[in-house]
């Protein structure tokens, strides 16, 4: 039955449902609703799981760890400020195999301060071997819980799993929903089985130093686990509209969702929520005839490069609007579209637009401001762009910034 | 991997590990298994211990072992315990019960007296049923010599060397056993290499507590400290003898025990057979540093009472 719920409710709800055995949590915003629902949740009863209250996020990884490697269901949720202090030992996590699912709530990194909303915080974590899913609404932030565990949990990958929904966007905004009891997903998530454990019945020694002859060979495979999870994201996202009948970018394997991209000239590449923003605009110039289309991955890494290489390949322009910066270059997202696209031979114009950053409004006219833009482009070969060009700072508030010699 | 050179027979920690002859930690590795016997899962921060003994695929270790990163193995012990307190709770099929298990942490003292002391201190508060244990060589062994918070006044480290101006380390030795029982732990206690029967006894009693327990174990380190491996022995007994490193049981905060020691030994003694501290003996301020450690030493006979 429907219900309504905030993103932070609804994300409590899909942990209830997988019931995990241990969850360390450790407060920021504008995660902090998530844990407080489920310390609720466990204080009424009707979670019995372990709840540890930690000291850090640092220890809530660090025990997530200590609990997984012994063969538990974990499960803990941050962003931002506390991402980074998690982030040493979830790269290690990827690298054990341990199967950790975190649900984040992006948000800017400091300096300056800023609890709003980007994806700074989760492109920074980019090259640790954390499967990283993005969700465009409330619904799609609670079902891709119950995807990620089924993925970091198959032994085939055992990895590390973000569930990424936009902070305040999605966190604490209420939508009608869908939700699903841990009975429903029986069939759909498996208790963990895990290969390895710690038990004393079969010692074992985990994370032992590796030297050269055996590093490269230890990220191999953890490269090769994140490769296969398309696979398995492919599996779990069918098998998961079969059961629920909710259906994310099943044509696409499920690692990216389109719309109306089909035999768009124009396509806008975009993460979580801002795509419900720029659907309103897909469907205003689709009604004046002019075909712009969408789309948006649903997954970072493992990047889904086949996928969007085949949705994109016949665009004339494209922009990638994201709410990052990798300072001293481009936009993440835009940086791997360009490799992916390019290396193919393909000489389609991508503009990058950085917009939203911690929390900013990015409304339909900025879109509007972007779609004009990308247009002009039409047809162009990047040369003829420019590099400096390509890259492109939404309202850019040019009236704020120091001259030129004081930047 | 079936290979003899894999095979552990009946030694929980096992020879072939490549620390120095000599090495109190591995001297140490080896008390603890005795005690603990197999019924263990051991977490380990990065450091001299966890390379020596686990060069992949190489294991020294006959017990459950575990080794994540540099300052977090208090919050993986934790994480551990909880895990099997959910199992036991659950009635999960394929784990020993919660209470059959010992869960352990082995730390060096850089791990535990500095870069690990958030997670420590969380896993205390939060009165995990652990046991931990800091091996104290009283600096940053396995990175080439460094101070900790451990490395006693004087001391020359490849951070605080001797020179012109330094006489060596110029801060006192963090009191972590006291930071430990300032958490409310119901058993502290400190031990030495020279008298294993004593450390073995401790672990073992520890074991029997339920909750968070703290155990510091004197462990020189040859090639840090500067003397010869057949000396490991001399000069941990030397530095109960002197006064400098106390032994004692802490129990809900009060000391319960201590080693006693008839007719203390001037701390010269102690340490002029190290060449960390032979700068001391030479250079001009070195008797004031000297005077100093016997002021610490004189301290602990009338605090702790031997
Ligand atoms: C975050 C981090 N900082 C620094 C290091 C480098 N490092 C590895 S072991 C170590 C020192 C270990 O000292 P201690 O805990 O006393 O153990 P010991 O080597 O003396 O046995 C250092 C500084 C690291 N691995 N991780
Ligand atoms: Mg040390």
């Amino acid at each position: 039955m429907a219900k309504m719920l905030t993103g932070y409710n609804a994300v409590a709800e899909a942990v209830k449902a997988c019931n995990p055995d241990v969850i360390p949590a450790y407060p920021i915003t504008p995660q902090t609703d998530i844990v407080e629902r489920i310390s609720e949740m466990v204080a009424d009863g009707e979670l019995t799981s372990e709840y540890v209250k930690v000291d850090s996020e640092f220890n809530a990884a660090s025990t997530a760890i200590g609990a997984s490697a012994a063969g538990a269901r974990v499960f803990t949720a941050t962003c931002s400020q506390g991402l980074k202090l998690m982030s040493e030992p979830l790269f290690s996590a990827s690298g054990m195999r341990l199967p950790l699912v975190l649900a984040v709530a992006n948000r800017s990194l400091s300096a300056p301060l800023s609890i709003w909303g980007d994806h700074t915080d989760t492109f920074a974590e980019r090259d640790g071997g954390m499967i990283q899913f993005y969700a465009e609404d409330v619904q799609e932030a609670m079902d891709n819980i119950a995807i990620a565990y089924r993925v970091a949990e198959d032994n085939e990958i055992s990895l590390p799993a973000l569930s990424c929904l936009d902070g305040f966007i999605l966190t604490h905004v209420q939508e009608g929903v869908e939700p699903f009891s841990e009975e429903e997903l029986s069939g759909f998530l498996p208790q963990r089985d895990p290969i390895y454990t710690l038990d004393p019945s079969n010692p074992k020694t985990m994370g032992a130093y590796a030297r050269p002859e055996h590093w490269t060979e230890t990220r191999y495979t953890v490269h090769k686990a994140q490769l296969k999870a398309k696979d398995k994201i492919a599996d779990a996202v069918e098998e998961f509209a079969d059961i629920f009948g909710r259906e994310y970018g099943l044509e696409h394997r499920g690692l990216i969702e389109t719309y109306r991209a089909e035999d768009a000239d124009v396509i806008l590449v975009a993460l979580g929520s801002i795509c419900g923003t720029i659907r309103y605009i897909v469907d205003e110039y689709r009604k004046k005839g002019e075909k712009i289309g969408i789309v948006r991955p649903r997954v970072y890494r493992p990047f889904p490069v086949e996928e969007l290489n085949k949705v994109l390949e016949d665009a004339e322009a494209i922009a990638v609007i994201e709410k990052d910066i990798s300072l001293g270059y481009q936009g993440g997202l835009a940086i791997d579209i360009k490799s992916a696209m390019y290396s193919t031979g393909s000489r389609i114009p991508i503009l990058n637009f950085i917009a939203g950053l911690a929390g900013r409004d990015v409304r339909k006219d900025n879109i509007r401001k972007m779609v004009e833009q990308t247009k002009e482009v039409r047809g162009k070969n990047p040369e003829d762009v420019g590099f400096e060009n390509e890259e492109r700072w939404d309202s850019l508030r040019t009236e704020i910034l120091p001259g030129d010699d004081e930047l | 991997m079936t290979e003899d050179r894999f095979k552990h027979d009946e030694d929980l920690f096992c020879s072939g590990h490549r620390a120095c002859p000599g090495c109190g930690a591995a001297l140490t590795s080896k008390l603890v298994t005795e005690a603990t016997g197999p019924q263990t899962i051991l977490s380990m921060p990065t450091g001299c211990m966890e390379v020596t003994t686990t060069p992949y695929p190489e294991s020294a270790w006959g017990i459950s072992w575990i080794h994540n990163i540099f300052e977090n193995s208090a919050a993986v012990a934790g994480g551990i315990e909880t895990a099997y307190k959910s199992f036991s709770k659950r009635g999960k099929e394929g784990y020993t019960d919660k209470d059959d298990v010992n869960f352990v942490v082995l730390a060096g003292d850089g791990a535990t007296f500095d870069i690990g002391i958030r997670s420590l201190s969380g896993m205390m508060e939060r009165g995990h049923d652990v046991l931990y244990i800091c091996y104290d060589n009283e600096a940053y062994m396995n990175t080439g010599i460094q101070r900790s918070g451990s490395t006693p006044m004087g001391a020359a480290t490849t951070t605080t060397p001797a020179g012109k101006q330094s006489l060596g380390e110029d801060i006192r030795k963090k009191d972590m056993p006291s930071i430990a029982a300032a958490h409310g732990l119901e058993y502290v206690a400190t031990a030495s290499v020279a008298y294993p029967e004593d450390f073995k006894r401790k672990v073992k009693k520890a074991l029997e507590i339920e909750g968070p327990k703290y155990i510091q174990i004197f462990a020189p380190c040859p090639r840090g400290w500067r003397h010869e491996s057949k000396n490991t022995i001399k000069i941990a007994r030397l530095a109960v003898e002197t006064g400098l490193y106390p032994v004692f049981e802490m129990e809900n905060g009060r000391i319960t025990n201590t080693m006693k020691v008839k007719d203390r030994k001037p701390v010269e003694e102690y340490l002029k057979v190290q060449g960390r501290f032979k700068h001391l003996f030479k250079k001009e301020g070195g008797d004031e540093i000297i005077d100093y450690l016997q002021e610490v030493a004189d301290v602990n006979a009338e605090k702790i009472g031997f």
